[in-house]
């Protein structure tokens, strides 16, 4: 228990000091974790809500296989994006592997099934409303998902928000593509696992409750936003 | 049907895209962003795999910034293990390798994936255990001796199980003390497949032996009732090896700023800066570069 | 696609025709999950009437009221229009569904699918929220409404159209007696306007202020379809007569 007590201190004190490496760590989770929540909105949300409203052959086993992929293990993801990206394989060319750019692409995978189920079930939910009205008016799918899309965004932004959440505490992914290269490919959640294998234990945790402290914050942003563009208990 | 209460503010329209707007705003900043690490790429960097043991135990902090600030080359550190630093390598995702079994290293130049290795520093293996040392692995005189009593007590051993180069020596020293691990191992022999601090956190959660590198040691801040039993074998020496990655194979390899890094790290300042490096007045590598 | 419905027109004619093509059922059945509602309804609908659809719960009413909008495909005989041609049409359901987003963007979103430049749309907006009185209210969030304010949306999103036939399933049944007499009064004005009217109703009192003709519909089928003076003082059938003597005081 002592241990945990020392870790929060030393969480505070990191907070505080604003330490030139930790604040880039910090700030690379945040972009990589971000940017991979936007590109798995632009194609997942999109496809959710096609899953939704749509009827087409297949449609029920691709929503059992995304429903199924959001337990998808993040080193698995790591994986394929490394086999993908390393220079011997198809996108080789590119020498995306061990950047930033290839962390956020193998997050993104990882999110994206996660936002394609949960956006989905939102817009389904909203269809039974929507279904009626809409075709009344002479709306056709692709003019639907839009208005679904936008009318559900306060869901979305609960599922972006769980995607988030996903993106930014993996390990597995982030550590196989990215290398955990000191400055260049260094986030949060590889520097907890590299503190704690170098036996800083305290230090790990001071890092992981840094981690939480800013996932707190973002969520409390999420939340006044819907508080506020949300004046009505549902 | 339920009836919406009414807000405590009107309208609410107004605010609402106010807010919505500011949301949008943050989150296109973040992609923004996100085009930035991959501008700052175009500064001239290199990509070495090598093995944990040399970044944990905080070599490469000391040494890179050194080589930067002569060369203006990055060298960004990929650390894994010894095997899959030389996959790395094999794959061509990295330029150069640093790693530390000489097997395994032989393979990689039979294979054709470098040309040259060099020595460039060695430091050496030890024997951790539990301090009170149940099986008098301490007084054994050889690591061979130590491994037969640990072997014959079935005391608790933790392998690290990863291909790595500290991996491979403890795989050689149980062939070299006449144990055939693979027939002998029990539910004492603990095959963890992690890195070395991983491992020495296990170890030192179970009281068990293990075989460690001496820098991971020195700089590993865990040990709990861990403590070095063996120590100075000759059989415990432990050399890292450097290698251009073949760019005969891989085209793309940064051959120039490749062999440029290995050049300082062989050379008179690089020899220097790792014989410098010390953690509490402790040295922890030695320059071994043939001149 | 669940959504695809049959061709429906989504441009608007610059001015009423005038008069609407007549809408012809013929054969009309329906049936779901091995069930008949609509059983074999043959009926024309020509004038521009109020025709308001009277029977007891279950007996087709809405359903019906869906297969001549094309929002269900009948599972055999036919909705058509003669002559021929798309019809503007719109509907105002039982429970009124609003749009998450401000009251004047209800309506213009139903302009903007009906193709109405967006100039035009604010305009057209406008002036239809004015006819419902919600003109005051239009940058307030949709959802912030009360019931009757949303149906009075709904309308003006239907109204904003100006549709040639206007579909209204219920559009009281969840509003008390206030709100509902304002639904009246816009449904009487839409009329006036130029728009034919087929609604149904539970309310008898309704009926009789609203109604021209009154379509009787018994389990699936259409008993009586007559002007409506002659329904309530004298039905032709025995089952109107007991739903009329079991809804009246």
């Amino acid at each position: 228990m002592n241990d945990i007590g020392i870790a929060l201190q030393q969480a505070a004190s990191l907070l505080a000091s604003a330490e030139p490496s930790l604040v880039t760590v910090v700030l690379l989770s945040l972009e990589v974790s971000l940017a991979a929540v936007v590109l798995a909105a632009i194609a997942g949300a999109p496809l959710g809500a096609v899953l939704a409203i749509c009827e087409f052959p297949g449609r029920r086993l691709l929503v059992v296989i995304f429903n199924a992929l959001m337990g998808l293990p993040p080193v698995m993801v790591g994986l394929f994006v490394y086999v993908l990206l390393s220079r011997a394989g198809p996108l080789g060319h590119f020498g995306l592997l061990f950047t930033p750019r290839a962390m956020v692409l193998a997050q993104a995978l990882l999110v994206w099934p996660i936002v394609v189920a949960l956006s989905r079930q939102a817009v389904e939910d909203l269809w039974v409303e929507y279904a009626e009205p809409l075709q009344s008016l002479g709306a056709s799918w692709w003019q639907a998902v839009p208005t679904l899309l936008w009318d559900a965004r306060h869901a979305l932004i609960t599922v972006l928000l769980a995607g988030f959440g996903r993106a930014v505490a993996e390990v597995g992914a982030v550590m196989i593509v990215g290398g955990n290269i000191d400055g260049v490919t260094r986030v949060m959640t590889t520097s907890i696992a590299l503190e704690t294998s170098k036996g800083n234990l305290a230090f790990a945790m001071a890092l992981g409750f840094v981690l939480l402290a800013l996932v707190l914050a973002l969520n409390a942003l999420a939340f006044t936003i819907r508080q506020r563009t949300m004046p009505h208990a549902g | 049907m339920r009836v919406s209460p009414r807000p405590p503010f009107l309208p609410v329209s107004r605010s609402v895209n106010r807010v919505w707007r500011a949301g949008l705003a943050l989150v296109l900043a973040a992609c923004a962003t996100l085009l930035a690490p991959a501008v700052q790429a175009q500064s001239r960097s290199i990509v070495l795999a090598s093995t944990t043991s040399t970044e944990q135990s905080g070599l490469f902090a000391y040494l890179l910034p050194r080589f930067r600030a002569t060369t203006g080359i990055e060298v960004r550190v990929v650390a894994v293990g010894t095997g899959q630093a030389l996959d790395l390598g094999r794959r061509g995702d990295a330029d150069v390798v640093l790693v530390h079994d000489r097997p395994a290293e032989d393979r990689f130049l039979a294979e054709g994936h470098a040309t040259r290795r060099l020595d460039v520093m060695y430091n050496d293996f030890i024997l951790v255990g539990p301090a009170a040392d149940p099986a008098r692995a301490g007084s054994a005189g050889t690591v061979m001796e130590a491994f037969r009593r640990i072997r014959q007590g079935e005391h608790a051993f933790v392998s690290r199980g990863d291909r790595s180069g500290t991996h491979a020596a403890e795989l050689r020293l149980w062939e070299l003390a006449g144990i055939d691990i693979q027939q002998a191992r029990g539910a004492w022999y603990r095959d963890t497949g992690t890195g070395m601090g991983p491992a020495l956190n296990i170890a030192a959660a179970m009281d068990a032996y293990l075989l460690a590198d001496r820098g991971t040691w020195i700089a590993f801040r865990n040990r709990q009732g861990l403590r070095i039993v063996l120590e100075g074998d000759a059989r415990l020496k432990n050399r890292y090896g450097v290698m251009l990655v073949n760019p005969a194979r891989h085209a793309h390899v940064k051959a120039v700023d490749g062999q440029q890094f290995i050049d300082w790290l062989c050379g008179a300042a690089g020899q220097r800066a790792i014989a410098d490096y010390r953690i509490e007045g402790e040295q922890l590598f030695f320059p071994e570069a043939a001149r | 696609m669940r959504v695809d419905l049959p061709a429906r027109t989504s441009t608007l004619a610059a001015a009423s025709p005038a008069a609407p093509p007549a809408l012809v059922l013929e054969h009309l059945h329906y049936a779901r999950a091995g069930q008949l509602i609509i059983d074999d309804v043959n009926i024309v609908l020509s004038s521009r009437a109020r025709s308001l659809i009277l029977g007891p719960n279950g007996a087709g009413k809405s359903v019906l009221m869906r297969l001549c909008h094309g929002l269900l495909m009948p599972t055999s005989g036919s909705v058509r229009w003669a002559p021929a041609r798309p019809v503007r049409q719109a509907m105002v359901f039982q429970r009124p569904v609003v749009l998450r987003r401000s009251v004047l963007a209800n309506v213009t979103y139903g302009l903007r699918l009906a193709g109405v430049t967006r100039i035009e749309r604010r305009a057209r907006a406008m002036d239809a929220l004015e006819r419902v009185g919600l003109a005051a209210l239009a940058a307030r969030a949709a959802v912030l409404l009360s019931g009757g304010e949303r149906q009075r949306l709904a309308l003006a999103r239907a109204w904003a159209l100006e549709p040639e036939v206007l579909f209204l399933d219920e559009p009281t049944a969840n509003l008390d007696p206030a709100s509902a007499a304002a639904v009246e009064r816009i449904v009487i004005a839409i009329h006036e306007a130029g728009t034919r009217i087929v609604m149904s109703t539970h309310n008898l009192g309704q009926a009789r202020r609203l109604a021209d003709e009154i379509l009787f519909i018994d389990q699936g089928r259409v008993i009586e379809h007559v002007p409506a003076p002659q329904f309530f003082t004298a039905p032709g059938s025995i089952n109107a007569r007991r739903y009329l003597e079991a809804e009246l005081p």
